[in-house]
């Protein structure tokens, strides 16, 4: 391997962009796809390999091929740069998420909180405009408040993002239901709001409760069954 | 941010530092295998490693062979299985296989 491909692997990853790393197993030689002077048909397993976002070896010709999908990295949109944040971020973040955080308020949503955080002082529903979660986007409300969960969640029901929290009581989420139907969002939307948030794992301390959120987060992802395993 | 999975991170800051490095990573997987394709690890001439191959049994052979690679400069393609006597050696206690590429960074 070169160290000027992994140099180029790097800029890709910083820029977002996807790419597939691939290695001829035979005779070391390497590419990033797509390239125009590689094969066609290893053109083709590169992009099907990023479309499926499945890392393994192909024989393409007689040659057998490594091909790693690198796609930019799952985000996480946190409404609220809140004390459970603190754990949330870090924790999200060592599981591959690039975490944003998103707080008006900047007596919260600052760097001496967050130190090295991505960090956005606006409102949750201009934020989301500007962020505009996708496929590969998780988005979960974290303040309470419903000036500022609200209009995050409106944004994020009206985004293809995979997965939906909002942190709170079943009573506080009864009556967020009530408002965000208000707003229009249907029975089957607002189904998609994962509250109260996080996998039923008996959390107790803000730590814990950051773990169960992410556990749910990363078995949306996965397509994790919650089960026990079986003995 | 490096983040603990950018083992090329990690083999590049090594080989930036002037250190002889050979990169490790899993091709393919069969089985209960613990880590999948596209994991990696990076080892070091000074002896230095960082990240895994598999759940911790065959990362002393791995480095074996990552020394021969940073010796004579050509990769080589590893097969582990479980295979009997050999599991408690190099194989792979969990009953899975799996492919390692092992090559020199230049």
């Amino acid at each position: 391997m070169k160290t000027a491909t992994i140099i180029a692997l790097n800029q890709k990853r910083a820029a977002r962009e996807a790419v597939a790393f691939a290695k001829n197993l035979s005779d070391g030689s390497e590419f990033l796809l797509p390239d125009d002077a590689a094969p066609e048909a290893l053109n083709a397993a590169g992009l099907a390999a990023l479309a499926a976002d499945k890392t393994g070896t192909h024989i393409i010709g007689n040659e057998s091929w490594f091909i790693e999908a690198r796609n930019p990295a799952p985000r996480l949109i946190l409404v609220g740069a809140v004390h459970i944040a603190q754990a949330l971020a870090p924790l999200a973040s060592m599981s591959g998420f690039e975490v944003i955080l998103v707080d008006p308020r900047q007596g919260f949503g600052n760097q001496d909180r967050f130190p090295g955080a991505s960090m956005v002082n606006e409102w949750p529903d201009e934020a989301l405009d500007v962020l505009k979660p996708d496929t590969r986007t998780a988005v979960v409300t974290l303040t309470h408040d419903p000036k500022l969960d609200d209009p995050g969640l409106d944004r994020a029901l009206k985004s293809t993002a995979f997965y939906i929290g909002a942190l709170g009581s079943r009573k506080t989420h009864a009556a967020r239901l009530e408002r965000l139907t208000a707003l229009g969002h249907t029975p089957e939307a607002l189904a998609r709001i994962r509250g109260p948030v996080g996998l039923d794992i008996g959390a107790v301390t803000t730590p814990e409760i950051a773990l169960s959120i992410v556990a749910e987060i990363v078995a949306a992802r996965r397509g994790g069954s919650l089960g026990t395993r079986a003995k | 941010m490096i983040d603990a999975e950018d083992i090329l991170s990690v083999a590049a800051a090594w080989h930036q530092d002037g250190e002889q490095v050979a990169v490790a990573t899993v091709t393919e997987t069969w089985g209960s295998s613990p880590r999948p394709a596209g994991s990696r690890m990076a080892i070091s001439k000074s002896g230095k490693m960082a990240g895994s191959v598999s759940g911790g049994c065959i990362e002393g052979a791995v480095a074996d062979v990552a020394g021969q690679v940073m010796a004579t400069g050509t990769p080589k393609l590893l097969d582990f299985g479980v295979t009997n006597e050999m599991a408690w050696e190099v194989g792979l206690a969990c009953g899975g296989k799996v492919k390692v590429f092992v090559e020199p960074l230049t």
